[in-house]
């Protein structure tokens, strides 16, 4: 968490958490997609649900999609600039479990270029959040670094080639995480780096025996960001 | 970020640096961000406040036509020069109103520490600054200290409504903006900390009941006590008033009271005033009026 989150950010009301971090969870979908985004099936759960219509939540998740800042007087428009972005999406509830946060949302993205994404984001608290889960297994970072989501089979010797390849890159890793549904089921690797990983490294690994998904979150402007 | 008072007030001891550096060097440290480019960033922050309080227009109402128009009323009722609190704590309660209005009509605001909040602290340092013609350099000095506040209170316990209730949101704006107060007034570490757990002491266990799940009702008069109180808490600090039970412990309290609060009043717009017949003949107009769009 920076200072900047607690005195700020500057943003179209009127809540942080239902509005501004709304739209940082749409962001972060957008981002971890990695093209733009031609369909959304947006979820809310608990108090997003409850009381999310009337602080813009679903008009800030979609406004997020399409890559809108927390700031962009837009933002109340943008069910109209999705349509005119050729974004097509659907809102509805969901019951995520007791343990998920009250400001949960769950996407199911499909990009330009066919890429698919399922992602839960929760809204912790003065626009910061956090992504709890990814493609079905539970992750849990802000999309404050450059993060790479590694999903691979829970076998030994993948987190070693997959820090070895990116320390090799000169990428440092500033926080990492592991998960697993079970013992030698699918697992998924965090990394939240200080640098951006390129193309080139994220190709690589992609092609490693057992590596099942490489998801990247770059901080790049739109533009420069990586395909995976 | 801090996470303790107590850390902070010992390294203000050891180090002998104001506060609101040795605030900014562990921000810039834990972030990669150089000392210049965080101060930036904070002016930033200061003059979109000055923004927000010039861009009100009393003339704009909610969607839900709940809330607008209320600092337009106090704004009359201070300059016609007969009011109970007097000039200085009138044009605080003014400058709290225009922009939690603001807030309310979906216009731009600055989370301070959360939206629903955003009045209390640029209410006070505004208003601080006007009366004691203080250079802009040192309300974001100012500006610092109220974040690193806000941050203790998220290391321990939380900054929002849906899991702390309104203690975490108007109740933690408060105690930054008593802080930032008498810091400004030269007041050491200790003391910055007292003032945050007067604050905090008086909000603690405040229901977030919004009416119709709207951060409008109460939240927009709400923002008056936060900026109220925090002036109340810096003056109790300065003139020697003591907070018995330690500031780091204050907030522990709220922690706790806030993971004893029944759901129906964080957030979800159900219990409390949102609970009320009123409230609840309120959503109901709300959601017809939607439906005939
Ligand atoms: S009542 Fe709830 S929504 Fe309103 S300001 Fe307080 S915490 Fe925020």
């Amino acid at each position: 968490m920076k200072l900047t989150d607690i005195i700020g950010p500057v943003m179209v009301g009127p809540s942080s958490s239902h509005t501004a971090g709304a739209v940082r969870i749409g962001n972060a979908g957008r981002r971890l997609l990695g093209q733009p985004v031609r369909e959304a099936r947006i979820s809310l759960h608990g108090s997003f649900l409850a009381t999310g219509r009337g602080h813009g939540t679903d008009k800030a998740l979609v406004a997020g999609l399409l890559g809108m800042a927390v700031d962009d007087r837009r933002i109340p428009d943008s069910f109209e600039l999705a349509r005119h972005a050729g974004l097509s999406f659907s809102i509805d509830g969901i019951d995520l479990g007791d343990a998920a946060h009250p400001n949960s949302a769950r996407l199911i993205l499909t990009g330009e270029r066919g890429r698919k994404l399922e992602m839960v984001g929760a809204s912790i608290g003065g626009g910061r959040i956090c992504i709890t889960e990814l493609d079905g297994l539970p992750v849990n970072f802000s999309g404050d670094f450059p993060t790479l989501i590694v999903h691979n089979e829970d076998l030994p010797g993948h987190v070693a080639r997959v820090t070895t390849l990116l320390s090799d890159s000169g990428i440092n890793i500033a926080y990492m995480q592991l998960n697993r549904a079970h013992r030698g089921g699918q697992a998924v690797m965090v990394l939240e780096c200080d640098q951006e990983v390129p193309q080139e490294v994220l190709t690589r690994l992609q092609a490693m025996d057992g590596i099942v998904k490489v998801t990247f979150l770059s901080l790049l402007p739109e533009g420069e960001m990586s395909d995976v | 970020m801090y996470d303790s008072f107590a850390r902070l007030c010992a390294d203000e001891r050891e180090k002998n640096r104001p506060l609101w550096e040795l605030i900014r060097s562990e921000d810039c440290a834990e972030n990669g961000q150089s000392l210049s480019d965080s101060w930036q960033e904070m002016e930033r922050m200061y003059a979109a406040m000055k923004e927000e309080d010039r861009d009100y227009d009393p003339g704009r109402l909610s969607n839900s036509g709940l809330v607008g128009d209320e600092a337009g009323r106090m704004h009359a009722y201070r300059t016609a020069g007969s009011t109970i609190s007097g000039p200085f704590m009138s044009l605080v309660m003014e400058r709290a109103l225009k922009i939690a209005d603001s807030n309310a009509c979906m216009q731009r605001i600055v989370a301070s520490p959360t939206a629903g909040s955003c009045g209390v602290v640029p209410a006070v340092l505004l208003s601080i600054q006007e009366a004691r013609d203080i250079p802009d350099r040192q309300i974001v000095q100012a500006l610092y200290v109220a974040g690193g506040i806000g941050g203790i209170i998220a290391s321990r316990a939380t900054l929002a409504g849906a899991e702390g209730g309104c203690q975490a949101e108007v109740g933690a704006a408060s105690a930054m903006a008593a802080g930032a107060l008498v810091s400004l007034m030269g007041g050491r570490a200790q003391q910055t900390a007292n003032a945050a757990a007067l604050a905090l002491k008086n909000l603690l266990g405040l229901a977030c009941d919004p009416v119709a799940g709207l951060v409008e009702v109460p939240c927009v008069k709400r923002n008056v006590i936060g900026a109220v109180n925090a002036i109340s808490a810096a003056d109790m600090t300065m003139a020697g008033i003591a907070s018995r039970i330690p500031p780091d412990e204050v907030i522990d309290a709220m922690r706790t009271i806030g993971k004893r609060m029944d759901p129906g009043i964080r957030e979800t717009g159900t219990g409390g005033l949102a609970g009320t017949p009123t409230a609840v003949r309120i959503r109901e107009q709300i959601r017809a009026a939607k439906q005939e769009k």
